[in-house]
């Protein structure tokens, strides 16, 4: 008894002080890639070792769509090894309310080669898409937006049930979500907690590209959740079939199946990008403050 | 001929004992024998190998040859421990009489193997003792996808449901429990079906494959270098070691070692790896008997090594570290400065966390004699790994087959023999401290030079086999190659496939809420197993 309470106390404070303070990453850490769209020179190479075609391009004529899809990226930094103009920065806040607010797209015209010769379309990324969409809305759309916000955080700000469900993934997102129960991050700090069945659910935290196997089970599973519900989709697989895709035996991304609120990018997305995303999904992200006070323990 | 010398009195004995019947194929490399045999020598062949040889059957898989041989074929793959090799068998089946005979009854370790390839390739088992579906649920049409002429991108009828039909378990008092495919605990799916009279369990039926997701013939798609990708995400705990297995049988068949250095850190990763999910499980078993306390130590620690990995190799997971013919990323002073660091701080924290567990007589109470596995039971369903070791099958490919730089070290190989849950964490106990030891020879024994050789055009049709010793057991991939630098097939073998049959056994007469623990004690990979 008094080892135990010895070694707690010998311990300190080991929880991160995120959302207040930035995600703690290494230098090597590998979060999404960004491409110097406007002086991009050609796409193919970076297609070509791309594992899962999060960039991709079609070609029509001299155009040239190009396009980086973050739902399908592993951060595994292939194209910026075959290409100078993508750099793996360590961002690995990634999550987004949409699954088109994943996916930037260029269009180049092309010179004979092949490669490109002038960005014709700025690119359109998602912080782009979202600042466009809201400049054409009306105000009256705008107010909704915040009353619809304003509800969820409601009503899901304060304590959230979480239910976790694997339907058809590798277990490293789950390794990783297991992370979230851990002293270090600590989801209970947020009055959050992963329950053991969906009818005390609030949140379907659901991964991997969903299964032929698994797909009734996971229908049966959000029906068994009590409405008002969020479903967020965890990982590149179940954001978007990741490197699996779909096939005879897999469907694919989540939102195949279930109307999906948040995606959270990532192959494994880390615990700072899942309490990103959850946090986002409730409305209880805020602005970062400078950092506090140095912990005690510490990892 | 280069064949290993202690493979020689055994290839020299079954060829004579086999004469005609057994033609050898070919010498891929000095550890790896291929034969060819007719169907009716399937089973005289394996209880040969076993009795007089001691051998064990790792893995029977299926290969659509009907392209280039027009037979499918069957392969037995056995290894001689002992002698430090594999034997590998290799059955044609014509098209016209598409079934083999089953070897469950003798070797009740490809009991899912056997029907796996039923489902798959069509192929009708004969002589099983519970030929139903495996793989592809009751539900699924009648499609055979490993077959070269069902396309991967197939789109299948939605699921519908199914009335899987589950052994009756009869008597006064017997409840069935139905557990899954959707957990309490954030892990994978896979459905428990308990019979329990009172409390005691007397039955226990297992469901996998949930998580199918054809891997295995997605990797028949996909060019070389995708394909690492994809290994690392056969099971995500074992990342680098499903991708260093794959990246070994590429290597093997293109007859190209990786250079030193990268077969030092594909060790130290490796290891890596082993600790950390070894110090969840300690942790997790704990949590399921209700020591809380440790599990949170326990997770503390796993969480500095995940950012140990992240510091390393960029991923928490070591995910996009492997590479074919190497590995991606060197370790330069100032990382092995932060190994080093990490593990010295690691070394007195674990121990003072163990001190914790062996002083809280509570917890031992509980782990004792529960889930007992016996070591006569292990070995016949070829149990391997730690829950192998925990039941006295003293095993480990780093030792008996080394492969990285496994050569290059001095370790211990822990066996006890209650096959209890106490053993299985004592056997993780003692391979973290195994590991500590390891990664330091490792590090401080860094040979310089290149991080990669140059693996080119693989030419088509070579076979291989690439192993390692992953953190829950033996993984090995079999690969065979097509033109173009592509794959015709890529056999997974988790160690998974073998061990889950290990936890009907070990559960029977323990009481239901005692399963959680024992389940944690084996945690096996249910995507490892279903791909």
């Amino acid at each position: 008894m008094f080892g135990i309470l010895g070694k707690s106390v010998s311990t300190g404070i080991v929880t991160t002080s995120y959302p207040a303070t930035a995600p703690e990453l290494s230098g090597r850490a590998r979060g999404r890639p960004e491409i110097d769209w406007a002086n991009w020179k050609d796409a193919r190479p970076a297609a070509r070792v791309c594992p899962t075609g999060a960039i991709s391009h079609e070609d029509s004529g001299d155009r040239r769509v190009a396009r980086l899809d973050l739902a399908k990226c592993i951060f595994c930094g292939l194209c910026a090894e075959a290409d100078t103009a993508i750099r793996v920065t360590n961002i690995c806040e990634c999550a987004a309310r949409a699954r088109q607010d994943l996916l930037t797209a260029a269009t180049y015209s092309l010179k004979p080669d092949l490669t490109h010769n002038k960005l014709l379309d700025a690119p359109s990324s998602s912080a782009a898409g979202r600042r466009e969409r809201t400049a054409g809305s009306s105000e009256a759309l705008e107010r909704l937006g915040g009353q619809i916000k304003a509800q969820v955080e409601k009503i899901f700000g304060r304590s959230l049930h979480i239910r976790e469900v694997d339907a058809g993934s590798c277990n490293g997102c789950e390794v990783e979500i297991v992370a979230l129960n851990s002293p270090v991050y600590d989801l209970e700090r947020f009055g959050m907690h992963f329950v053991a069945s969906p009818r005390h659910a609030d949140m379907l935290l659901v991964t991997g590209p969903v299964t032929r196997n698994m797909e009734l089970a996971l229908k049966k599973t959000y029906d068994a959740t009590p409405e008002p519900r969020l479903v967020v989709a965890v990982g590149a697989c179940g954001c978007s079939g990741g490197i699996f895709g779909q096939n005879y035996a897999s469907l694919g991304g989540v939102d195949n199946v279930l109307p999906v609120d948040v995606y959270i990018p990532g192959c494994p997305p880390n615990p700072f990008a899942l309490l990103h995303g959850i946090l986002t999904a409730v409305g209880r992200l805020e602005p970062r403050e400078v950092r506090p006070e140095p912990r005690t323990g510490g990892v | 001929m280069n064949l290993l010398p202690s493979l020689r009195p055994i290839f020299e004995e079954v060829t004579h004992r086999f004469g005609d019947r057994l033609k050898p194929l070919r010498v891929e490399r000095p550890d790896e024998v291929y034969f060819e045999a007719g169907m009716e020598l399937a089973a005289g062949f394996c209880a040969h190998l076993y009795k007089l040889w001691n051998a064990r059957l790792v893995s029977v898989f299926a290969d659509d040859a009907r392209a280039e041989a027009g037979v499918f074929h069957l392969y037995y793959l056995y290894g001689l421990d002992a002698a430090h090799g594999f034997f590998i068998l290799r059955v044609p089946v014509p098209p016209e009489e598409p079934q083999f005979a089953s070897l469950t009854n003798a070797v009740h370790a490809v009991n899912w193997q056997e029907r796996e390839i039923q489902d798959c390739f069509g192929l009708k088992l004969l002589g099983h003792p519970n030929p139903r579906r495996c793989v592809l649920h009751d539900d699924w049409p009648e499609v055979y996808p490993l077959r070269k002429d069902f396309d991967l991108r197939t789109k299948l009828p939605p699921f519908q449901g199914e009335r899987h039909k589950f052994r009756k378990v009869e008597g006064e008092g017997v409840f069935q429990v139905p557990v899954g495919p959707v957990h309490a605990g954030i892990i994978e799916p896979g459905h428990f079906l308990f019979s329990v009279a009172g409390e005691p369990v007397l039955y226990l039926q297992l469901r996998l494959f949930y998580v199918h997701k054809g891997t295995e013939k997605l990797f028949e798609h996909l060019p070389l270098a995708h394909a690492v990708r994809l290994a690392e995400s056969i099971s995500g705990d074992s990342s680098f070691a499903h991708a260093t297995a794959f990246c070994h049988a590429v290597e093997r068949a293109a007859g190209v070692e990786a250079p030193p250095r990268a077969r030092f850190l594909r060790s130290i990763c490796l290891e890596l790896e082993r600790l950390h999910n070894h110090l969840a499980d300690i942790g997790a078993i704990c949590t399921d008997v209700a020591f809380a306390t440790a599990n949170m130590h326990c997770a503390r620690l796993k969480e500095g090594l995940l950012r140990l990995n992240e510091q390393l190799t960029g991923n928490r997971l070591l995910r996009g570290m492997a590479a074919l013919g190497g590995v991606r990323f060197d370790f330069e002073p100032p990382h092995l400065e932060a190994l080093a660091q990490r593990l010295a701080q690691l070394r007195p924290d674990f121990e003072s966390v163990v001190h914790l567990i062996e002083e809280s007589s509570s917890t031992i109470d509980r782990l004792e004699n529960t889930g007992v596995l016996k070591p006569d039971i292990a070995r016949n369903l070829g149990v391997v790994g730690i829950a192998g070791r925990a039941s006295g099958f003293d095993h480990d490919l780093r030792r008996d087959f080394p492969h990285a730089a496994y050569d290059q070290v001095n370790f211990k190989v822990p066996v006890y023999q209650a096959g209890d849950v106490k053993r299985r964490m004592q056997v993780r106990i003692d391979e973290v401290r195994e590991s500590l030891g390891l990664i330091e020879q490792l590090a401080t024994r860094l040979p310089a030079g290149p991080l990669r050789a140059e693996i080119g055009e693989l030419p088509p049709d070579r076979t291989a086999l690439g192993f390692v010793e992953g953190w829950r057991g033996e993984i090995f991939h079999w690969i065979r190659t097509a033109p173009g630098n592509r794959l015709a097939r890529c056999k997974v073998k988790d160690p998974s496939l073998q061990n889950w049959p290990a936890l009907s056994e070990a559960i029977l007469g323990n009481i239901i809420p005692d399963f959680p623990v024992v389940n944690k004690s084996f945690n096996l990979s249910y995507s490892g197993n279903d791909r």
